[in-house]
């Protein structure tokens, strides 16, 4: 992938930056091999800490700036479980709360300046993605027992058309763990390579002023997609473990 | 942004190695494998080159596809997802939901005790006015009363006057009468007197009882 205009001399590279790298020398990735996913990972681990255990130390009944946030962020996502999963979905709470943080705080800390961005990777996200999917699959079989197959069996529809929306309904439930990871990965892995390669052009004289507007623009962009994507892949999750709870349409 | 040394210095390698042994990419390099069949010592070499090209190619390809990471992303994701899960039950969350449930308990207090306080309020405002109402009319009772009083020290005095007035005006007539009386009575002893004189006079002798008499009779008659 790697371009080489050989006529400017420059090198864009912008596939670079998603390389898995061991931290400490050596070539092989052994599973438990401490590596830059590792290292962002544990970096991502300390900024949600500091936000919502070292920002909420005063337990002050008028927050700080810092518990403020971390109360924004508890109440953000809890209010989306409650008007999206339902009341019974504010049992799994705990664990949204857990994927929108580290989703946010991942893409946000890829955007740094020669930082690995752990949710750029389909491994990551794919996992995430199958996480949730199973859960809620099983909390739908284990609520609902074969009730949870009539999220599958259109009630509202003509008789004749329920089995063919029958086939619909389960090829797009199986798609959802593609897309809902595709989504988050493709999304980081597009908006950062892009930045990359404008980035490269900035080292031609006669693009560079174009190439680093650009790259601003881009930046400004990618903020957004950053956190509305870790939006998205949340909301989803909720969607989903509301079909999961009450799986009649 | 530059490329992590590793990386070039790998990507250098690479194009060496495939410059020195075969021109063409790595699609050719079983070709060229072919072409070079006496020269096994080349042969190998070319194929050598196209390993290195190929796994050149590899790391230049999408890092996402590599697979031989993927265990290693997986495991360290793994990690992090519990940590995160438990940082949160354990300690953030609880800490957040005991200091939110607090802030509404302290709130919905406040507004109660504002609510009580204000029906205290209105209270207090009923005491006064019931109280207010009930001193004007206190305030009326006792003018009132007052002026009652006084209606009657003021007719106990007129009467008290009145009386005196009548006491007086009694005994003054009483007293008019008598000196009336006195003056009637000297009235006739002068008369008397006077009679018996005038007949004196007249040189007649007349006992003053006759005259007495004959003038009594006359000032009868003439009254």
């Amino acid at each position: 992938m790697a371009e080489e205009a050989h006529g400017g001399g420059i090198q864009i590279h912008p596939m670079d930056q998603f390389v898995v790298k061991p931290l400490f020398g050596g070539d092989t990735v052994h599973w438990y091999t401490p590596t830059n996913v590792t290292l962002w990972m544990a970096i991502t681990v300390l900024v949600i800490t500091l936000l919502l255990v070292v920002g909420s130390r005063g337990r002050a009944i008028i927050p700080t700036r810092g518990q403020s946030l971390a109360e924004l962020a508890y109440g953000f996502v809890y209010k989306m479980v409650e008007d999206v999963a339902g009341r019974d979905g504010l049992k799994y709470f705990p664990y949204i709360l857990t994927l929108f943080m580290f989703i946010v705080f991942s893409n946000l800390l890829g955007l740094l300046p020669m930082a690995f961005t752990t949710t750029s990777h389909i491994a990551v996200t794919a996992v995430l993605a199958l996480a949730v999917f199973v859960t809620v699959t099983a909390i739908g079989f284990i609520k609902n027992g074969p009730k949870f197959l009539e999220l599958f069996w259109v009630k509202s529809a003509p008789l004749p058309l329920r089995p063919v929306l029958a086939v619909i309904e389960i090829i797009s439930y199986f798609v959802r763990p593609v897309s809902h990871s595709i989504r988050l990965g493709g999304n980081m892995m597009a908006g950062h390579a892009v930045m990359k390669v404008f980035a490269g052009f900035a080292g031609v004289a006669v693009v560079a002023p174009f190439s680093i507007l650009a790259l601003v623009a881009m930046y400004g962009l990618e903020l957004l997609v950053a956190v509305v994507q870790a939006y998205v892949f949340t909301i989803l999750t909720c969607v989903y473990l509301r079909d999961a709870l009450h799986p009649s349409h | 942004m530059r490329p992590a040394p590793t990386v070039t210095v790998k990507t250098q390698e690479d194009s060496m190695a495939g410059e020195a042994v075969a021109q063409e990419s790595t699609e050719h390099a079983a070709e060229a494998a072919h072409g070079a069949a006496d020269a096994v010592h080349g042969a190998a070499d070319a194929a050598h080159g196209a390993v290195d090209a190929a796994h050149g190619a590899e790391a230049q390809g999408i890092p996402q596809l590599d697979f031989s990471t993927f265990p290693n992303q997986i495991f360290w994701l793994i990690v992090t997802i519990v940590v995160i899960y438990f940082i949160l039950t354990k300690v953030a969350l609880p800490r957040i939901a005991s200091v939110l449930a607090e802030r509404k308990g302290t709130i919905t207090n406040d507004i109660a005790a504002a609510e009580e306080l204000k029906l205290k309020a209105v209270e207090a405002e009923k005491a006064y006015d019931k109280a207010l109402a009930e001193a004007r009319s206190e305030a009326q009772k006792i003018a009132a009363e007052a002026r009652k009083a006084i209606q009657e020290d003021l007719e106990e005095a007129t009467a008290k006057a009145d009386a005196e007035i009548a006491a007086k005006s009694a005994e003054s007539t009483a007293r008019i009468a008598e000196i009336r009386d006195s003056a009637m009575a000297s009235v006739e002893a002068v008369a008397k007197e006077t009679a018996v004189e005038i007949v004196a006079a007249f040189g007649r002798s007349a006992d003053a009882d006759t005259v007495a008499n004959a003038v009594d009779a006359q000032m009868k008659g003439g009254a």
